[in-house]
């Protein structure tokens, strides 16, 4: 089996060191780190996403391999950045204000980091302020937002329309969730996207970003 | 005998106990409440404000459960008793703060209205297995800040039973609070005759926010019954095995009564849960999960040693719509339950992982409940000793349809459900219209709603909520309230 695919098939099975080595190994042999992370673990973590879905394996399966992912991507992050590859995108996400649930919110942060992306975890009762200024600092490409609550829901109007105001709607993608939110909620206060689950969301993130894939 | 259903022996009891208060004491808790740290600070905890982190202590434990009551009694807005929360008394109460309704005409699954909610206080009002109502949705016409207060001023407005209900800001506790002194008259009163139970939840794992502990020691300060909703989720926010999740439900809850108790020493509380299964394979939190049910099961059999009255959200589904599996999972959770002996079971009505309240689905609830309230009461002899002088009377008459033993015991001993089971033979069923239990749901909401009598509160009293609800609105820029253009 070619290294790369070494890669990717070990990633599948969540073997963290294996890939550690292997991933260690593809940069001594001076194999582009754009090409490790794209034929090699991204690749690996398309084929464990299209498994989740399918139920061929199951969260913890996605979860080990997203551990893997990250092992290498520790590795590969100065090297992408010296030669100027961009990181797949960054995403800065949240529970917002008010609301303390949090369990579905890390879930599909850990989904996202899993994917190869850099997540900006802002945890839970975010202010909408703080959604805006992190995502400027942090030269973000994505802000997340999860609601649990019928009554917390509005913030997350208050960040499109601060987006609005601050000249980064259109420019950031805008992504929601939880249990009370919904497609035409989403569409409604203008977010860019809705998502039912983690594995929705991963898919979801990476279709903003056509040209890295 | 009352039937008794246990999963635990006294021995493992004692053990997830003690193991809980070594997680308490050793590893402590994240309380995110300046007041509730001093407090437990003011009684011996050791306390690490910057990190807002609380060692709790054996003697703080045991001080909490010695005043902790074994008993809640609960009375209705009218002052008369409805439940005793104690021993194995059991009571059912509809699943609370549903984020949608699936409308019972359309079949439509979408965000409840006040005139939603309207016609679900008045359904439970005639539903005879129901004995409190549960602020059960949250009407999505008025402004969010109201939304928890509002929703229990509708209750008390349209319906006599007592509420399960919660806050979900620190601030609505007060008008929450003041719309129950309405209808008793004085704080004294209200202490004396308790009118609704609010929901409380420790974040797992082992952690309580700042709204919730302070919900909690507001709801002691007044003497207002609450239960702590302990949620962790086997496997993820938990231990896999059920005795792990157990061990972490434990102290949590735990950890609750000691809040309570050290704010007001005998203030009323129940000591309840949310424990779930994580299913991996879909990201949710299966309440209908047979493993959820257990570990229900399991921590009423810890609070009933530990001489407390207990609650679960167990007897609901997490099915989309009133089907086979809305039946199934509603139906194993009520039966465990009742036999379990918790106190309170919240749920019927539930639908979606506690997101969707289904007025179908309550009707036909309240017919499983009616059945395991009856299976609860077990076999017990009456008159059947000896058994001669009844089978002579059988023997000499042909059948025992109008005998004094048959009319005596007939309706105590035999349950009869409601209009929404089918008992018909098939050729009666199919001149019927062949309905099904949806159709015969929708028929029985229509009727029961027809026989709604309005709430006997004085209209002072009626006013009195009216004002205080109005003031509250306000505050928020809403000049009138939707009930009012009903
Ligand atoms: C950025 O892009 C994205 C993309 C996808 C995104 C996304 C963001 N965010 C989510 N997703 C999506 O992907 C995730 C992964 O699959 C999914 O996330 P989920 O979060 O949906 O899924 C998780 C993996 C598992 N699911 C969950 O974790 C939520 C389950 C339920 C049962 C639930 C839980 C666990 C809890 N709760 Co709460 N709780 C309920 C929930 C019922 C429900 N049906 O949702 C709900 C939401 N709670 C409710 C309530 C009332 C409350 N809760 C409260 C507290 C709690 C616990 C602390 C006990 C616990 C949360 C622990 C924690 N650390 O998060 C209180 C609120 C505290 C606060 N201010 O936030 C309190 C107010 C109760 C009280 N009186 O104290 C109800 C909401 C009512 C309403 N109409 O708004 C509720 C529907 C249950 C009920 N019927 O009572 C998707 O939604």
């Amino acid at each position: 089996m070619e290294l790369l695919e070494q890669i990717s098939f070990n990633l599948q099975n969540g073997l963290d060191d294996v890939v550690a080595a292997l991933t260690k190994d593809a940069i001594e042999k001076r194999i582009p780190p754009g090409e490790i992370l794209s034929d090699g673990l991204i690749a690996g973590m398309s084929i464990v996403g299209e498994k989740f879905k399918n139920h061929d394996i199951f969260l913890p399966d996605v979860l080990l391999a997203a551990r893997a992912m990250n092992g290498a991507m520790e590795m590969l992050k100065p090297l992408l950045i010296k030669e100027g590859i961009p990181i797949r995108g960054k995403v800065v996400i949240g529970s917002v204000k008010d609301d303390l649930h949090d369990i579905g919110k890390n879930l599909v942060a850990i989904l996202i980091k899993g994917a190869g992306f850099e997540v900006i975890d802002l945890g839970n009762d975010v202010p909408a302020e703080k959604f805006i200024s992190a995502a400027k600092e942090e030269n973000a490409h994505v802000i997340g937002m999860s609601a649990l609550l019928t009554t917390t829901m509005p913030v997350m109007k208050k960040v499109v329309d601060l987006a609005k105001d601050e000249g980064l709607y259109g420019k950031i993608r805008i992504i929601v969730g939880g249990a009370p939110v919904s497609k035409e909620y989403a569409l409604e206060i203008g977010a860019d996207a809705y998502s039912y689950d983690g594995a929705n969301a991963v898919e979801t993130v990476e279709s903003f970003f056509p040209v890295n894939n | 005998m009352r039937p008794v259903f246990r999963l635990l022996s006294d021995e493992l009891i004692e053990r997830i106990i003690s193991q809980a208060r070594d997680i308490l004491c050793d590893l402590g808790m994240e309380i995110h409440n300046d007041g509730v740290l001093s407090m437990l600070s003011d009684h011996g905890a050791s306390v690490d404000s910057e990190k807002m982190h609380v060692y709790f202590t054996a003697d703080i434990i045991d001080k909490a459960l010695e005043t902790a009551p074994d008993s809640v009694k609960l009375f209705d807005v009218m002052g008369r008793q409805t439940h005793d929360l104690t021993d194995h008394n059991v009571y059912f109460t509809p699943g609370s703060a549903a984020i949608n309704i699936l409308d019972p005409l359309s079949g439509e699954i979408r965000k409840p209205l006040t005139a939603d909610y309207v016609e679900y206080a008045k359904l439970v009002s005639r539903l005879d297995n129901i004995a409190s109502q549960s602020t059960a949705f949250i009407p999505s016409d008025v402004h969010e800040k109201i939304s928890d207060s509002y929703r229990l001023f509708l209750s008390l407005l349209y319906c006599e039973k007592p509420v399960v209900t919660g806050a979900f800001t620190i601030d609505a506790f007060n008008v929450m609070k003041d719309l129950q002194l309405a209808v008793r008259g004085s704080a004294d009163a209200l202490k004396e005759k308790p009118l609704t139970i609010f929901s409380c939840c420790p974040t797992a794992p082992l952690k309580w926010s700042d709204v919730t502990s302070q919900n909690l020691v507001d709801c002691a300060k007044h003497f207002i019954p609450v239960e702590y909703i302990s949620m962790p989720l086997s496997g993820f926010m938990a231990p896999v095995t059920l005795v792990g999740s157990l061990v972490q439900h434990t102290a949590e809850t735990l950890s609750g009564v000691v809040l309570s108790q050290l704010t007001q020493p005998g203030t009323p509380i129940i000591y309840g849960g949310s424990p779930a299964a994580f299913d991996i394979r879909f990201e949710t939190t299966p309440m209908g999960a047979v493993e959820t049910q257990m570990m229900d099961c399991a921590y009423n059999e810890i609070g009933k040693y530990l001489n407390l009255p207990t609650q679960a959200y167990i007897a609901l589904s997490d099915a989309k719509k009133l089907d086979a599996q809305a039946g199934l999972e509603t139906s194993m959770g009520a039966t465990l339950a009742a036999l379990a002996g918790i106190n309170n079971i919240s749920g019927p009505g539930m639908l979606d992982f506690e997101s969707c309240q289904s007025l179908e689905k309550l009707v036909v609830d309240n017919e499983i409940c009616g059945m395991t309230l009856r299976l609860a009461r077990g076999i017990e002899p009456k008159e059947d000793f000896p058994a001669i002088p009844i089978f002579e009377e059988l023997l000499r008459e042909k059948h025992l349809l109008i005998a004094n033993h048959t009319r005596k015991h007939l309706r105590d001993e035999h349950y009869f459900p409601g209009r929404v089971i089918d008992r018909a033979n098939s050729s009666r069923w199919e001149e019927e219209g062949s309905l099904t239990i949806g159709d015969r749901a929708k028929s029985e909401i229509a009727r029961l709603q027809g026989e709604y009598e309005p709430s006997g509160l004085s209209g002072d009293i009626l006013a009195e909520m009216t004002r205080l609800m109005r003031a509250e609105a306000a505050r928020f820029g809403m000049a009138r309230l939707p009930h009012e253009d009903l």
